[in-house]
């Protein structure tokens, strides 16, 4: 089936257009981009002028939690909370169970998410065996069977020598090592951000010290083997620091921050609300607003929501008892929108930047672009809806956000997957088909 | 009930709350000054109570409260016994071992059954900061922190201020020296709230390494030199250490602990003259403590365990009693 999206504004900053244009996709790729194309046969959409289409987002952190924790979430419901969030890729973590170490677990991730056919999947392989941080695993196998970066996120590689051979390895095979840096010897037992909020509330603390040690450790070793480094949703002053430190050394380090590091500080654990335990924590306002700089001035590389998805039970316990970890898919666009793009702080093209162009870079996907011959990877935003986030109504299995109630300004219309529309949001009017 | 129970002592503090009726008690911080003095004030009508021949006043009968404790306590617990039982409350005692909740019915699961009885007030500890309020949040019965964690354990310190009233007749411009596991303690915490509302002069004294981050901003002087803090201190006030700190590494044996920090009479000479010696309990004597010290003239310690079944009487009385 051939779409004509007629009369929404284009914005594709890798190609240098912002402005009303017509979109024609054709065998799932985008044909031609222009002003008055002919249907030729073409199903046409009429697109509302204020709503923009952009090249697909890719959220590059993301657990779906299938197989082994289903309870949670599912390649298909994580999906579709992704399409519902503007989300045309996800990457997703190994840390399921059991862990995607090997090529049939990729294969099995890969096949659940063909059926399900809603966003595409990109399995992110385990750096060791298990994520036991012992001894390698078969990354290149990985590789084949549809892994496109190795990372043990949540077991942070411990030893730096493991880390060392993990970055020769995978740079010779052409993809990154993502790593959650975190020496988890200074971690503890620690449940929220070590500082006057955790101690008025008697919650142990994480310093930030903890992330900051292995960050500038990885891009030391980064800088030793040449191999490339992703540093997962980093949130303090000092990781920025040290990541444009590396960039200026010429080090091949890239990184993400999430929105919730954006958006929130540790002010948020007053009443202990277990919505707001996540790993790295909460930080201060200072590392926020540090983190919202890096955003704008270009060394943080993408916006990744690390959606991770927890079961209702798990999180109704104790502070202390709760795993970490929030939903993140659908709440995304609305926070960019409104906490960054509409108080002028980053543009319009540069959010499209951190949320597509850069990860499809980072992950060496297809995507990030609207150029003729791409993927029909097209996420319709609707930048004036005003949006209330209702956790019930979420396609995510799991309803783990703090943002639940909070009313934003910027949402999605609608979201295309390989010239498939895969999601539409009733409450943007008028996306109607019509020969 | 009128004649029997004695009108709040009528401070004039307290002219603008007459009750708590209905709140729970989560925390010193969520107190205004003026609550605070109620509940003192209270406290010394309740204490006239506890020295009659019949310790017993009809102002909750008829009312259920639970008292679940997740962490083991003897004085806390029976302080709270006594005082329900002295407002003729039905009381219920619930002890549960921490080991088999990890294992069994979960904190939330365990109180919507409680809930489902009707219990009017639910008196919790537990050892995880927060649970109090994953209490309030599920159930309407009115739930009062009986220590929570690292967090709060308002009744301590509502008793505490009492005790120092009791013998300086003020808090305002009292200088406090607060010595012992500061990082550990809802004790502290719980203390500095309520001694910062009431304008004392707080001191904290403790080992760098068992010093809460962001001390600074809790509005209180800390120092590592306990001679410090210890110096023309009106009041004294030593915290437990616990023994499994020392396997934390946070100091390397209790005889260093005590050569650097214990309370000894010839360190309690810096105080002033008249100054007294406060402890939450169970002490460790010959570690924070001087036996002579605890045992001395200027102890106070065994006068704070009498007044906190006042104090929690009060407490009680305030939320849960008067009309349904």
């Amino acid at each position: 089936m051939n779409m004509l999206l007629k009369g929404g504004r284009v914005v594709d900053p890798a190609n240098q257009i912002d402005g009303v244009r017509d979109i024609l996709v054709e065998n799932g790729l985008i044909a031609r981009v222009g002003s008055n194309l002919p249907a030729d046969g073409a199903d046409v959409f009429e697109v509302p002028r204020d709503v923009v289409l952009c090249p697909g987002l890719i959220d590059m952190h993301v657990h779906l939690r299938e197989p082994g924790q289903e309870h949670k979430e599912t390649i298909a419901t994580g999906t579709a909370a992704a399409v519902a969030g503007g989300f045309t890729a996800v990457a997703c973590m190994p840390n399921t169970d059991p862990i995607n170490d090997q090529a049939s677990i990729t294969e099995f991730m890969i096949a659940r998410a063909k059926e399900a056919s809603l966003a595409r999947v990109y399995p992110i392989g385990a750096v060791t065996r298990g994520s036991k941080g012992e001894q390698l695993a078969e990354i290149a196998d990985l590789k084949s069977a549809g892994c496109v970066a190795v990372s043990d996120d949540g077991r942070p590689v411990a030893t730096a020598l493991l880390m060392r051979r993990a970055l020769e390895y995978a740079s010779m095979l052409g993809i990154p090592v993502i790593n959650h840096c975190e020496d988890q010897s200074l971690k503890a037992d620690g449940v929220a951000h070590e500082g006057f909020q955790a101690a008025r509330l008697g919650l142990r603390g994480i310093p930030g010290e903890a992330e900051e040690i292995m960050i500038e450790r990885d891009i030391t070793l980064a800088g030793l083997t040449g191999g490339r480094v992703h540093i997962c949703h980093l949130s303090t002053r000092g990781s920025l620091r040290a990541v444009r430190n590396g960039k200026a050394r010429g080090i091949k380090v890239t990184c993400e921050v999430t929105p919730h590091h954006f958006v929130l500080t540790d002010e948020a654990l007053a009443g202990y609300d277990t919505n707001v335990k996540m790993n790295p924590p909460l930080r201060e306002a200072a590392d926020r607003d540090e983190m919202i700089r890096g955003l704008a001035d270009g060394s943080i590389d993408a916006i990744a929501t690390d959606h991770a998805p927890h079961h209702a039970d798990e999180k109704g316990v104790e502070f202390d008892q709760a795993p970490f970890g929030i939903t993140g898919l659908e709440t995304c666009v609305p926070l960019t929108f409104d906490r960054l793009v509409y108080p002028g702080l980053i543009t319009l093209s540069r959010a499209i930047e951190l949320l597509s162009i850069n990860p499809a870079k980072i992950l060496n996907v297809p995507g990030g672009t609207l150029s003729e011959g791409a993927p029909a990877d097209i996420t319709l935003l609707a930048p004036d809806l005003m949006v209330t986030i209702d956790p019930t109504k979420s396609r995510s299995r799991s309803r783990n956000t703090p943002f639940g109630g909070w009313t934003l300004r910027g949402g999605v219309a609608a979201t295309i997957v390989g010239g498939r529309l895969v999601y539409t949001n009733e409450a943007v009017t008028a996306l109607a088909a019509h020969r | 009930m009128i004649e029997t129970m004695p009108p709040a002592a009528a401070a004039p503090s307290s002219q603008a709350v007459t009750s708590l009726r209905g709140r729970h008690l989560l925390g010193i911080a969520d107190l205004t000054r003026e609550e605070i003095l109620l509940i003192l004030d209270t406290a010394e009508a309740m204490k006239e109570v506890g020295e009659r021949p019949i310790k017993k006043v009809p102002a909750l009968r008829g009312r259920t409260v639970v008292n679940l404790f997740f962490e083991p306590s003897t004085r806390t617990r029976t302080s709270f016994e006594i005082a329900e039982k002295r407002l003729s409350a039905d009381t219920l005692n619930i002890a549960v071992a921490t080991s088999s909740v990890t294992k069994g019915e979960t904190l939330a699961d365990t109180a919507r059954n409680l809930e489902a009885m009707s219990p009017d007030v639910i008196v919790l500890r537990h050892s995880m900061s927060g649970a109090c309020h994953l209490l309030a949040r599920i159930c309407r019965s009115r739930i009062i922190n009986a220590g929570d964690g690292m967090h709060e354990h308002p009744t301590q310190a509502l008793l505490d201020a009492f005790t120092i009233r009791e013998h300086k007749g003020r808090l305002e411009g009292l200088k406090v020296a607060i010595v012992g596991d500061l990082a550990h303690s809802r004790v502290l915490r719980s203390n500095i709230h309520l001694l910062n509302k009431l304008g004392a002069n707080v001191w904290v004294a403790a080992p760098s390494t068992l010093m809460p981050s962001g001390i600074a901003q809790f509005g209180v002087t800390p120092t590592t030199r306990v001679d410090e803090a210890v110096r023309d201190a009106d009041v004294v006030m030593l915290l437990r250490i616990q023994l499994e700190r020392m396997q934390g590494n946070f100091f390397p044996s209790l005889r260093e602990y005590f050569t650097l920090f214990g309370m000894t009479p010839a360190r309690l000479k810096l105080a002033r003259p008249d100054a007294i010696i406060m402890h939450p309990g169970p002490m460790n004597r010959g570690v924070e403590i001087d036996s002579e010290v605890a045992d001395g003239s200027s102890s106070v310690i065994l006068e704070q365990v009498a007044n906190g079944v006042a104090v929690r009487m009060a407490v009680l009385y305030l939320l849960a009693g008067g009309e349904a």
